[in-house]
């Protein structure tokens, strides 16, 4: 569903059309030669979101933006940067949401928390039901 | 005309939704019986007239009544049509009638065939089923009437979405729908059973197909929704972890969870509370997934906060739903006791971490399904993805597999480590030289690294049940478990060999140029417009070779619709069993080079193969558990028959 009106909404934003009309950056569509810096590029890419889509990576969109961003990942990371330096300085740039991978802040702590919450939780439900009750030997009724 | 009546019948339906739950209360209470007769009459009359409600909107779709504000702005006359049929649940209003109506039928059919449970339980269940069903009959009539009229007909419609426009998505919103509807009704069960206080093994033995039927389709529904992403976005993607996607993988998990406690209330009486509490989670999980992809809340918070009405409904209903079932439980806490005990080591001991570590994976889904939306709310937007959800995810699947593994041969109540020494002695081995082997060889990350040996671990371990035992003999339902089993290994591989070995090229080629990826090279022979129905296209044909033999053409379009203007991406997929080789044509650039984009995928099928197995254990199990139910009744009635002739000839021979 999401895809459709990503598409959609694609479809419907006709004043791009002239931005669209440009050739997209080199290395939106090409890879780097360097198989191991490629790589390094595509897993960035996964976890960066497509600003103009819904609910897509930048790897997985035929949108010109997300061209542009992969084509700003593969130079940098060409360029020398590493991959947290090129996503900390997307961050700064779009804000935290263009990183699908949540980082720890005062407004995301229970993201990380919840887990280990529901951890704790999920043995205490465990040992209570398990532990607890021993040998059913001889058929005792609840 | 037409759809005026499809309307009265909508609206008669949900007179009889409220005559059936009046009934179903009046048979709790003393006296009320005259009354409560009328429950399985309103239900089978209500499913026929939402039947025809239903059939009269498709009638419209394929008609394409163009004074139909529903058909106008989804339809086209151009369309073909298996697509107009389709049109007709493939917007808002169509899909809620399509719900409403699989709801009344499945509360007709219970209504005709179910008489094992106390009548007492069936007419709560029936009332509770009406309940529900009210709450959708008010959200279509009142705020999403599918029939209204439009008071001038434009003379063409508006199409529908070229990417609707697909045999697979046409089928795959009703199939989730279905299961949707099958955990409303297992949580109708829920309710009729605590009501009347009879969490029972016979009430998870009435619920459990219904259960089985759901999770089967929720199964096929996630299966065919991942494939489907994978071949229609042009990027090899399966799985995005994207809001859409989770709100069909948590009534899943919830549904998973449901599966295996209602077999341990039905098989030994224990799990009695936590059954029913998964009952009401299953179906809570529907609503929310509802929620999310209806009200608009995906696209933008501060669009549904504009515009919230069909939103706020669904949580009104969400809310009444669940709030009603969780109060009922409260009442009856003290009368749902745990049921039988049993020991750490045992069937339901490895069940019930079976059960705990899907709910927790479930939480981590609903949270970090939420969580975005809660922040967007307070204008700081964050985005939650696969590098969360697979890590943390792992957490609980992992260990949950390797209790998958060992649990089915497990004993109930209790078992003795010794017995069952040698095979977990030859699993955690098969473990640690997998795990040591794939390191030592690949190098791979550890995510698949651990799914492929656990994969491996978990292949084994399902058919161990069938050590020791004739195959022929063997219940159908056991069949469906080691199936079902088998297929969650199969899942797991091919997710995690996709992960571990997928290997990419994205070039620019010239006519002629050979494009080389893994053991496969394409050459780019040519690239012509073609046309279609509805479409033109500009298609590539490349002829492939796989380790040098000459084996395939792919032929990857890039296509134009016109109504509405929309680019899509046509990929060819060329199957071996071992992978697939995914081609996507992207645009022409400046110097005249189109753009390919090639992936070789290792045993990428074997996620969707996976998924299919899993959905045939969960079908064999219900026919298995079907059938013995029909064997289990004809039985029971020639006991009954005998002891009726013994009694007329022992009355014969006294007088």
């Amino acid at each position: 569903m999401k895809h459709l009106i990503a598409l959609l909404a694609l479809a419907l934003s006709t004043p791009l059309a002239a931005q669209d009309s440009l050739p997209p950056a080199p290395y939106a569509y090409n890879q780097l030669e360097d198989p191991a810096l490629e790589e390094q590029a595509r897993e960035l890419m996964l976890t960066l979101r497509c600003l103009k889509c819904q609910s897509q990576s930048i790897a997985d969109s035929d949108a010109p933006m997300a061209g542009d961003m992969r084509h700003q990942v593969r130079t940098r990371l060409a360029a020398g940067e590493t991959p947290d330096q090129i996503r900390l300085w997307l961050i700064e740039r779009y804000g935290d949401y263009v990183s699908y991978e949540p980082r720890v802040t005062a407004s995301t702590w229970p993201l990380f928390v919840i887990p280990f919450v529901l951890l704790l939780i999920a043995g205490l439900i465990i040992r209570g039901r398990l532990v607890a009750r021993g040998k059913p030997e001889g058929g005792a009724a609840g | 005309m037409i759809a005026e009546f499809g309307l009265v019948a909508l609206w008669l339906a949900a007179a009889l939704a409220g005559l059936q739950l009046f009934a179903g209360f009046m048979g709790l209470r003393e006296g009320g019986e005259g009354i409560a007769v009328l429950a399985r009459p309103a239900a089978l009359v209500q499913a026929l007239l939402c039947g025809v409600s239903f059939f009269t909107l498709l009638w419209l779709f394929a008609r394409t009544d163009l004074s139909v504000a529903l058909v106008a702005s989804n339809s086209h006359s151009a369309k073909p049509l298996i697509f107009k049929l389709s049109g007709a649940w493939g917007n808002h209003e169509g899909s809620m009638l399509l719900w409403v109506t699989v709801m009344a039928l499945a509360g007709g059919l219970i209504a005709f065939i179910e008489r094992r449970l106390p009548e007492k339980t069936m007419l709560a269940t029936l009332g509770a089923q009406a309940f529900v069903a009210l709450g959708f009959y008010a959200f279509l009539l009142f705020s999403s009437n599918p029939f209204e009229r439009l008071a001038v007909a434009p003379v063409e419609g508006n199409g529908l979405n070229p990417l609707l426009q697909d045999i697979g998505l046409a089928f795959h919103p009703p199939t989730l729908y279905f299961g949707y509807v099958g955990l409303s009704v297992a949580f109708s069960f829920v309710v009729g059973a605590l009501l009347t206080r009879q969490v029972t093994p016979d009430f998870a033995r009435v619920m459990r197909p219904w259960v089985l039927g759901a999770w089967c389709l929720l199964t096929i529904g996630i299966t065919a929704g991942s494939y489907w992403a994978y071949y229609e976005l042009g990027w090899g993607g399966w799985w995005f972890w994207d809001p859409v996607e989770n709100a069909s993988l948590m009534p899943w998990l919830a549904a998973t969870a449901l599966l295996h406690s209602v077999s341990v209330l039905a098989a030994r009486d224990a799990l009695r509370a936590w059954t029913v509490m998964l009952g009401v989670v299953a179906f809570s999980m529907s609503m929310v997934g509802t929620f999310l992809v209806r009200s608009g809340i995906l696209t933008s918070v501060h669009a549904f906060a504009v515009d919230p009405e069909r939103g706020s409904f669904i949580l009104a209903l969400l809310a009444l739903n669940i709030g009603g079932a969780l109060a009922i439980f409260a009442t009856r806490a003290g009368t749902v006791a745990e049921g039988e005990r049993f020991s750490v080591f045992s069937r339901e001991g490895a069940l019930v971490i079976n059960n705990v570590a899907l709910s927790a994976i479930l939480g981590i889904v609903l949270l970090g399904t939420l969580y975005p939306l809660l922040t967007e709310a307070f204008d700081v937007r964050v985005s939650v993805g696969p590098p969360y959800f697979n890590p943390v995810g792992a957490i609980f699947l992992f260990p949950m597999l390797i209790v998958l593994a060992i649990g089915p041969i497990l004993r109930w109540r209790g078992d003795s480590f010794a017995r069952i020494r040698m095979p977990v002695l030859v699993l955690g081995g098969l473990l640690l030289v997998a795990m040591v082997a794939l390191w030592a060889i690949t190098g791979i990350g550890i995510l698949p690294l651990l799914g492929l040996a656990l994969a491996l671990v978990v292949a084994v371990g399902s058919i161990l049940p069938l050590r020791g035992r004739s195959v022929r003999r063997l219940p159908v339902a056991v069949w469906g478990m080691v199936i079902a089993h088998f297929g969650v290994a199969v899942t797991l591989f091919g997710m995690a060999s996709d992960t571990a070995f997928q290997q990419e090229r994205l070039v620019a080629a010239n006519i002629g140029d050979v494009v080389e990826v893994g053991p496969w090279t394409a050459q780019l022979e040519a690239v012509s417009p073609v046309a279609g129905p509805n479409w033109t296209a500009i298609e590539a044909r490349l002829s492939l070779r796989y380790e040098g033999q000459e084996v395939a053409e792919a032929n990857p379009q890039a296509r134009s619709f016109w109504s509405p203007p929309t680019e899509t991406s046509e990929v060819a997929l060329t199957t071996r069993w071992n992978g697939q080789l995914y081609t996507a044509l992207g645009n022409q650039a400046e110097d005249g080079r189109w753009q390919l984009r090639l992936w070789w995928k290792p045993f990428v099928t074997w996620i969707w193969y996976g998924g299919l197995l899993i959905a045939l254990g969960g079908a064999l199990a219900l026919v298995g558990r079907v059938v013995g139910d029909i064997r289990r009744r004809v039985a029971g009635r020639k006991i009954v028959d005998r002891k009726a002739d013994e009694a007329a000839i022992a009355a014969g021979s006294g007088s």
